[in-house]
């Protein structure tokens, strides 16, 4: 009578309450195949109306507002890559400012100085954001943070919690295409190689040639943020929780992961907040090198 | 003070539709307490499942405003009282009666999940842990089971067809406790992601919003074991690094081998053949009272078939199996 089988402490092995170890399992091992399928009934009358939500508060403005400030950066960030132009600040200007959209410029289609001397693809002659966008493209797409935003507001899988999705048929990430989610950890690891781009163009930014050399101007810094909000999103990740030190089950025994565990935890804590300032950030820092590039005005120098 | 209307749900298996009760309102209370007031006076039939108001049984669970909360953790004074509070049982489990549900689906998947397997103790036959190892593990161990996060998940409570092949995040946080014990050499990733149904939560995070208990479920129980299964099933480099380090957790085939290490007593074993006298565990499990006053290590007395240990601890009651 498997629902009366308790052990001598009177908790019962396997229960949410008890893990105490099988005895008469001789295999010593649980895997998959060990575990029976249980039949699940399903179909029992629910209570409650039919209706889609019995909420009166206003769930709707969260996912309302994540979906007109998310489709106002894709539009944004649409136009600024198919502009193929005013993306770089260079000698005759005395700067060395490149949009973080359109870094690294390593593609035959880039303006002179924009690239550096890492002219790579030659042949390239389309815009040179398609390659700058390609890794953080990826890595946000496959954020956890931005997967539950966007499966909110423009899935709505569910829109609100307690809020019917109204799906037909929901099967998450088991399946193609969002099976692919998976390759977040890959993701970041190309943020970071990006994250070490952009920190290069943030320090290359300092350069002022014909200016006094070496200065301070806004440019600089707004691009310098641009960089720290990068870092401090991509070190928040998930992913990055994971491989640092969330994959250790003895934290004793590794006491750097889990120093680094810690802290990278205390991130994650506020890793929305992080997605949302960079991304902000990244527009703004966009849009401050496209309005240098087209004479709008002069960066100016601080110090 | 103004009066308070209640819009409970009243109904069966065979139908049901809100009713309307009009109580005086009274400073300081929470819905439950204003349900009781309803049982005592309109409608002494109405079914509703409460213990401890203090929320920490887990049993008075329901659906507030369309909010799954505990009833007796909501207080009436931050609830708008223009219109009527709205209180329904939980839409994801069949309802028995009122705002009862039937939540043995929760015990179902429980007990589909394979428990602690320590590996083999120390050399003096126990085993050792450090705070730093379990203190990950002991957040998801405040989980009261009022199982609102298994209510207001809707990967079921959209579709229930996944009924069958989802744990659910009450059985997540169980899972990531089990999955990151120092001591533990099971390996449930596979059964996550074939048949408890990781890739179906697609981490919109409601059921860290609606527990009571404050836990993150997401962040610090699905998304870990996501990126846990990533490591087993979708993940070359930590493949290669698994061949190569051979630090993660062993394949099934190499844990069999050190089969006999599982049989070995646990380090609570021995202490209790110490110090717990024979005559008193067979006077326990033969059901006798007098059992009470054998010894120190004895707890109350239970008459046989009461709610002692045997029933008060077994989450896989009665309804288990329905």
């Amino acid at each position: 009578m498997a629902c009366c089988r308790v052990d001598r402490t009177g908790r019962h092995p396997g229960g949410p309450g008890g893990s105490e170890p099988e005895k008469e399992d001789k295999s010593g091992v649980s895997t998959i195949d060990d575990v029976k399928p249980i039949p699940v009934t399903i179909g029992g009358v629910r209570g409650g109306p039919a209706v889609r939500t019995l909420r009166r508060d206003p769930w709707w403005k969260s996912p309302a507002f994540t979906f007109v400030v998310l489709t106002l950066f894709v539009a944004y960030t649409v136009w600024a890559v198919f502009q193929n132009a005013d993306y770089f600040v260079g000698l005759s200007q005395h700067r060395d400012l490149i949009s973080p959209l359109y870094s690294p410029c390593i593609v035959g289609s880039c303006v002179p100085g924009s690239h550096g001397s890492f002219l790579v693809l030659h042949w390239w002659m389309l815009t040179p954001a398609l390659i700058g966008l390609s890794g953080p493209g990826l890595f946000r797409s496959t954020c956890y943070y931005y997967r539950k935003a966007y499966y909110r507001s423009f899935w709505q899988s569910p829109p609100g919690c307690a809020v019917a999705d109204g799906h037909k048929r929901y099967t998450g990430e088991s399946r193609f295409p969002l099976i692919l989610q998976n390759i977040h950890r890959y993701a970041w690891y190309v943020a970071i190689a990006w994250n070490v781009i952009l920190t290069i163009d943030a320090i290359m930014a300092y350069r002022l040639p014909g200016d006094g050399g070496i200065g301070v101007s806004v440019g600089s810094l707004v691009l310098t943020a641009n960089a720290a909000a990068l870092w401090m999103y991509s070190l928040s990740c998930h992913a990055c929780r994971h491989v640092t030190g969330g994959h250790v089950n003895e934290f004793s025994k590794a006491p750097i992961r889990h120093r680094l565990w810690k802290v990278v935890s205390k991130l994650n804590a506020i890793h929305m907040q992080f997605a949302w300032i960079s991304l902000f950030v990244v527009v703004i820092a966009d849009a401050y090198v496209r309005m240098v590039a087209a004479g709008w005005f002069t960066d100016p120098k601080l110090f | 003070m103004a009066d308070v209307t209640m819009r409970v749900w009243r109904g069966d298996s065979a139908g049901g539709d809100f009713a309307d009760y009009t109580m005086p309102a009274v400073e300081g209370e929470v819905v439950l307490d204003v349900l009781h007031r309803i049982q005592a006076g309109p409608a002494p039939d109405l079914a509703c499942r409460w213990n401890c108001k203090a929320g920490k049984c887990g049993s008075c669970s329901a659906e507030i405003n369309g909010m799954p909360r505990l009833m007796c953790m909501t207080r009436m004074d931050e609830l708008p009282t223009e219109e009527p509070v709205v209180v329904a049982p939980m839409k994801t489990f069949p309802i028995v009666r009122d705002l009862v549900t039937d939540v043995s689906f929760n015990y179902v998947m429980a007990r589909q999940l394979p428990p602690l397997k320590p590996k083999a103790p120390e050399a003096d036959g126990t085993y050792r842990m450090q705070q730093v190892d379990v203190e990950r593990g002991q957040e998801f161990r405040k989980c009261i089971e009022c199982f609102l996060c298994q209510d207001v998940c809707h990967v079921i409570r959209d579709h229930e067809e996944n009924k069958p092949n989802y744990a659910g995040p009450r059985l997540f946080i169980r899972y990531m406790e089990l999955e990151s014990h120092p001591l533990d050499t099971n390996d449930r990733r596979e059964l996550l992601r074939q048949r408890m149904g990781i890739g179906l939560c697609n981490i919109t995070k409601c059921c860290t919003e609606v527990c009571p208990e404050h836990i993150k479920i997401t962040d610090n129980a699905i998304i870990p074991l996501k990126e846990r299964v990533v490591d087993g099933s979708y993940d070359p480099i930590a493949w290669l690094g698994r061949k190569i380090m051979r630090r993660t957790k062993r394949s099934a085939a190499e844990v069999a081998q050190d089969a006999p290490a599982f049989t070995a007593p646990t380090s609570e074993d021995r202490l209790e053949r110490q110090t717990v006298p024979v005559a008193v565990g067979a006077a326990v499990g033969a059901g006798n009272p007098a059992a009470a006053s054998a010894g120190p290590g004895a707890g109350p007395s239970e008459p046989a078939g009461g709610t002692g240990p045997t029933a008060a601890g077994d989450p896989f009651g009665t309804d288990a199996g329905a």
